[in-house]
């Protein structure tokens, strides 16, 4: 066979590129080639106002935006000292609940189910299974709706601030929702249903899971980061246990633990660790979906995005149920200069976010670690455990299921790039 | 400019977020039969399959941020009949355009360990600063029936009905009270294109900017005032410097910001 090459991911975020080497039936390399261009987002943010960081780095994924103002606000809130009322807390959640359901509806339909049903995209879908599509774009847009209806707009909402909201979401067009979000959460049902009949590729990985946990809750905001492996740790200690490295030979930042090991964040991690934290009715899912957890399958989080979906839906309907703008919006804050850390769960995984503050409240240092930083090393291990499988695939498919591998992951590049010390390099 | 009956589509990803071609994906209701209308022809963020070039319509999103961009979006223009630049990226530089005002090496070293691995420009452009645009759409992200309408418009083989006044008239139509005036918020949205909605007034804040100036922007009566009423030091400033930074307009008006706000420090 041939060397497996494409130099251009379809239907992922951002832009990347794929290449095994392969020579006499031997595979010789593996490599995930990023060629997004870096876009210094931890240089700007420099001598910002810390408000103004929430609306900035949302500007780093136009898939996650809320990932990124709720880490960052978090972090900034620890910084200067802020704790947020319970009632912008659940406003929160809901907001995450929101670009969980849009983030994982496009998942699932748009960017994998093409790979499990043979097609190349879901408007390719449309054409032979047009109701299964129309379901899930309705499935996106109530995620977009509840968006809209807190932050103005979907993509970059405006209301979220350091300290909360700029201002209550009105009731009415939120609780309007609950009708198209009961149909969901049954659309979410089905989609578990559906989800676990469809062919997924064999491929079993030792993974280290690593996950915001919460005793509480399903762990997306707040907690503490747990791995598989029993480690516990604070919010604060992260940069002390997960450790990115510059590698020689990579083009890309490898992070690990503090004891080597490459990681796996994300939807798998999420089930495998907080799986009792879910809602019964996703708990229920979670039983129909007949997954045996740990889940060690990277195709398989289709199946765990959409018991998530599931969990999120239901979450989202209690929510609205009982929301009830109280007190102010957002807490007062006293700027002082400070250090604060802040992780939240992207629907893609950790995002860990900190930051130096002065006594006029600007920023003096930012590092943010995205979940696909995080996960690019183990992308390419899963790879060069999966090559030998493919070796006897004819050429496309051998393709198609290393390209399926890295989309499995649903990899945000353009967040992993602004932050990797990589080489940037085009895939000749 | 004509268009054929079912034109092919190309859609294009330079330095951005993904954020305004998820705004076409966000086209729930629409977007299959928007497919229907056209052909697309290439979208990798939808779709693997291919169709070589050249192609009707190009959409690029991003700005131009490394020397391979440059040699790409002239590849692109040659490629497409009619080009269309898509979000503020593709239209001022976007957020990353902050580079532009400063030392791009310095950013590098502050960020990453190895930055002679980068291979970056020091500027990040708009798409016509290199080639020659015939569409421009704004937005931060874009308002996704704007991208409905140039499509469209372009069917009908007329000029895309785009607002041409400013964010303030889209407050007025809300019934949103002035944030400016009201609580002295600071705000853009008299000098900033109207297109969003003017949702940060509705939601209790003042517009920064992102659907960019609007033609007529009278910033030598706004900014003064901007001024007057800081919070912080430079806050008209950093107001302006930000998603539309690199706009003429706005990049003027800052400089006039900071003018007028070390004048008062002196004071």
């Amino acid at each position: 066979m041939n060397n497996i090459e494409v130099p251009a991911l379809a239907r992922v975020e951002g832009e990347g590129g794929l290449y095994i080497g392969i020579k006499n039936g031997k595979i010789t390399e593996v490599r995930l080639d990023i060629y997004e261009p870096p876009r210094f987002f931890e240089g700007f943010l420099r001598d910002r106002y810390f408000q103004e960081v929430p609306d900035i780095t949302a500007r780093i994924c136009g898939i996650c935006p809320v990932a990124y103002q709720m880490s960052s606000a978090y972090a900034l809130e620890s910084a200067l000292n802020v704790t947020v009322s319970p009632p912008v807390r659940a406003l929160r959640r809901l907001m995450y609940c929101a670009e969980y359901i849009e983030s994982h509806a496009l998942h699932i339909y748009l960017l994998q189910a093409p790979d499990l049903l043979g097609k190349e995209s879901a408007l390719e879908l449309a054409a032979i299974a047009p109701d299964v599509v129309k379901d899930a774009l309705r499935m996106k847009k109530i995620g977009n709706e509840v968006l809209k209806a807190i932050g103005g707009r979907s993509v970059h909402p405006v209301n979220v601030c350091v300290g909360g909201f700029y201002r209550w979401p009105d009731v009415t067009p939120l609780k309007e929702l609950l009708p198209e979000l009961e149909w969901g959460l049954e659309a979410a049902r089905e989609t578990v249903r559906w989800s676990k009949t469809l062919p997924y590729p064999d491929l079993e990985v030792d993974y280290e899971f690593v996950a915001l946990h919460h005793a509480d809750e399903y762990g997306v905001i707040e907690g503490e980061v747990l791995s598989s492996n029993g480690r516990k740790t604070p919010i604060s200690e992260f940069e002390k246990s997960y450790i990115e490295d510059h590698i020689r030979h990579s083009n890309a930042l490898h992070s690990h633990t503090v004891d080597g090991n490459p990681y796996l964040v994300g939807p798998i991690s999420r089930l495998n660790l907080n799986h009792e934290q879910l809602l019964p009715v996703a708990r229920e899912a979670l039983i129909e979906s007949g997954l045996v957890l740990p889940l060690r399958n990277p195709y398989k989080s289709l199946i765990a995005r959409a018991v998530e979906m599931v969990h999120f839906y239901a979450e989202a309907i209690q929510l609205i149920q009982a929301y009830q703008p109280e007190g102010p919006a957002h807490a007062e804050i006293t700027i002082q200069a400070g250090e604060g850390w802040g992780a939240t769960e992207a629907p893609r995984g950790l995002l860990y976010h900190r930051y130096v503050v002065d006594n006029a409240g600007r920023i003096r240092q930012a590092r943010i670690v995205p979940p696909t930083a995080q996960n690019l090393p183990r992308i390419e291990a899963d790879l060069v455990k999966l090559a030998p499988k493919i070796l006897s695939m004819e050429h496309a498919a051998a393709t198609l299921t290393a390209e399926h591998l890295v989309r499995s992951y649903d990899p945000c590049i353009s967040c992993a790039t602004h932050f990797l010390k990589l080489k940037v390099e085009e895939v000749k | 400019m004509s268009v054929i009956k079912k034109p092919s589509v190309a859609v294009y990803k330079f330095s951005s977020c993904d954020g305004c071609q998820l705004a076409i994906l966000n086209l729930e209701d629409e977007l299959l039969d928007l497919a229907g209308a056209v052909d697309i022809a290439y979208f990798l963020e939808a779709t693997r399959a291919v169709k070589p070039g050249p192609y009707d319509i190009g959409i690029v999103e991003g700005s131009v941020t490394t020397p391979h961009e440059i040699k790409r979006i002239n590849d692109v223009r040659n490629d497409c009949g009619i080009l269309i630049a898509l979000g503020t990226c593709a239209t001022a530089g976007g957020i990353q355009s902050l580079r532009n005002f400063t030392n791009a090496e310095e950013y590098a070293r502050n960020v990453y360990a190895h930055p002679e691995y980068l291979d970056y420009l020091n500027t990040s452009s708009p798409i016509s600063e290199y080639v020659q645009v015939d569409l421009e759409i704004w937005g931060c992200p874009v308002n996704k029936y704007m991208v409905v309408e140039a499509v469209v418009a372009l069917l009908q083989q007329r000029k895309p009905y785009f607002p041409q006044y400013s964010v303030c008239m889209e407050c007025k139509r809300n019934g949103t009270v002035c944030v400016l005036i009201a609580h002295g918020s600071p705000c853009l949205g008299p000098i900033v294109q109207a297109g969003c909605g003017a949702i940060c007034p509705a939601n209790g804040r003042g517009c920064y900017g992102c659907f960019g100036p609007i033609s007529y922007a009278n910033t030598g009566s706004l900014v003064p005032k901007l001024v007057e009423l800081e919070r912080f030091p430079q806050e008209t400033a950093l107001l302006l410097r930000n998603f539309s930074g690199y706009a003429p307009a706005f990049n003027k008006a800052a400089e006039m910001a900071l003018d007028l706000a070390a004048r008062k420090e002196a004071k």
